[in-house]
């Protein structure tokens, strides 16, 4: 992966209290059309959290830099990542204080 | 109030980009999705400053929807074609607030702003002019609104349709999950409400379902389509979005959205709240 020196996954936690949420997120990235592996970050992918039994609980687009950031409750989600031409499904578990950080590849 | 005369596909909104007696508005939660890029024509408005009074918490006056559909270019007899972000929850609640100031001809474009994209269809940034007019609204039809003491009142007695995730319905959670989670003084549900969650109504690329999926969503979990129905959600677009389902799209006529939704009922002092599945 390319990461021009940043930390790969989700959006900034400054100025966010981690320590009273429970937070998912990352970044979706795809192949470059350059050739390297997942060195393009895929803006306006949409991002789907479902619950445990597969409910749709919340979904919202990437930004520019391919980022995402849910608020959830601890426990079992899955994400689902749709963008042209691509759909990709990825199990979280979810802890309260400990932000999970994700790369999900299209 | 159908399918036919309610609802729009982006097939449709591509041939007509550019007929004056069209005008589209996107609708968003994140208003810097339009700055990103939009469906050429689009303009926009913003749920919170242009649809919300500011200093009490109501619907913008009379007055200041015809000021912003005249400088919006919108005249009583145009089309007015809505979409947006979030599988269209505020081009929904646009919808209903179209409908409250009694404008004619309102459509939404099935699927909204996710669909156009995941379709790779074009978006422009270019924000168009449109000549204003002197639009002239009706009084408010409150009867697609409901307040709160209609719902303490519907208790037990009237649907009460709660479209939240399965997670806020229970207590679990206060918000949609991609909010921080805070919303009304407690967490839970009105007691005898049923949780149809919006997303039920939607495929997973923001179209709806059909008009046999939809009516047998709310008659299989016990709701009497007969009695009159109040939906409400967090804030009241989630229930926009239900509300313009079972009213445009199955053509029932007493529905209600109720905007005040959690974030009012969750924090009013002694009323019944019931928490769990």
């Amino acid at each position: 992966m390319r990461t021009c020196g940043a930390t790969p996954g989700g959006p900034s936690l400054d100025g966010v209290d981690v320590t009273t949420q429970t937070i998912i997120q990352g970044v979706v990235l795809r192949d470059g059309d350059d050739g390297v592996p997942n060195g393009t970050p895929v803006g306006n992918a949409h991002v789907r959290l479902l619950d445990r039994d597969g409910e749709f609980t919340a979904e919202l687009p990437t930004n520019g830099q391919g980022q995402f950031r849910f608020f959830a409750a601890p426990g079992t989600w899955t994400l689902v990542v749709q963008a042209p031409g691509a759909r990709v499904e990825q199990a979280v578990d979810a802890t309260k204080g400990i932000p999970t950080d994700l790369v999900i590849s299209l | 109030m159908s399918r036919s005369t309610s609802l729009v596909s982006a097939d449709w909104v591509a041939e007509n980009i550019n007929n004056p007696k069209v005008a589209i508005i996107e609708v968003d939660e994140d208003t810097a999705l339009y700055e990103q890029g939009h469906i050429e024509g689009a303009s926009t408005f913003h749920w919170r400053d242009d649809l919300q009074d500011g200093l009490i918490r109501d619907l913008v006056s009379k007055e200041k929807f015809e000021a912003l559909l005249s400088k919006s270019g919108i005249s009583n007899d145009t089309t007015v074609i809505l979409y947006g972000g979030n599988n269209n929850w505020f081009a929904t609640y646009a919808f209903w607030y179209f409908k409250i100031y009694g404008h004619q001809d309102v459509r939404l474009i099935d699927g909204g702003r996710k669909l156009w994209e995941l379709k790779a269809l074009p978006l422009v940034k270019e924000v168009p002019a449109r000549a204003s007019t002197r639009y002239v609204a009706k009084e408010r039809d409150n009867s697609i609104r409901a307040y709160r003491d209609e719902v303490i009142a519907a208790i037990g007695n009237l649907n009460i349709v709660d479209v939240r995730s399965p997670a806020e319905f229970s207590g679990e959670l206060a918000a949609p999950a991609h909010l921080p989670q805070e919303g009304g003084q407690v967490k839970g549900h009105i007691p005898t409400s049923k949780n149809i969650p919006w997303s039920k109504a939607a495929n997973e690329d923001g179209t709806f379902k059909s008009d046999a999926e939809l009516k047998d969503l709310y008659t299989g979990a016990g709701v009497d389509l007969a009695k009159d129905t109040i939906a409400y959600c967090r804030i009241g677009e989630r229930s926009a979005f239900s509300w313009f389902v079972l009213h445009e799209l199955l053509g029932v006529t007493n529905v209600k959205n109720y905007d005040g939704s959690w974030t009012e009922y969750g924090s009013l002092v002694g009323v019944p709240v019931a928490v769990g599945a």
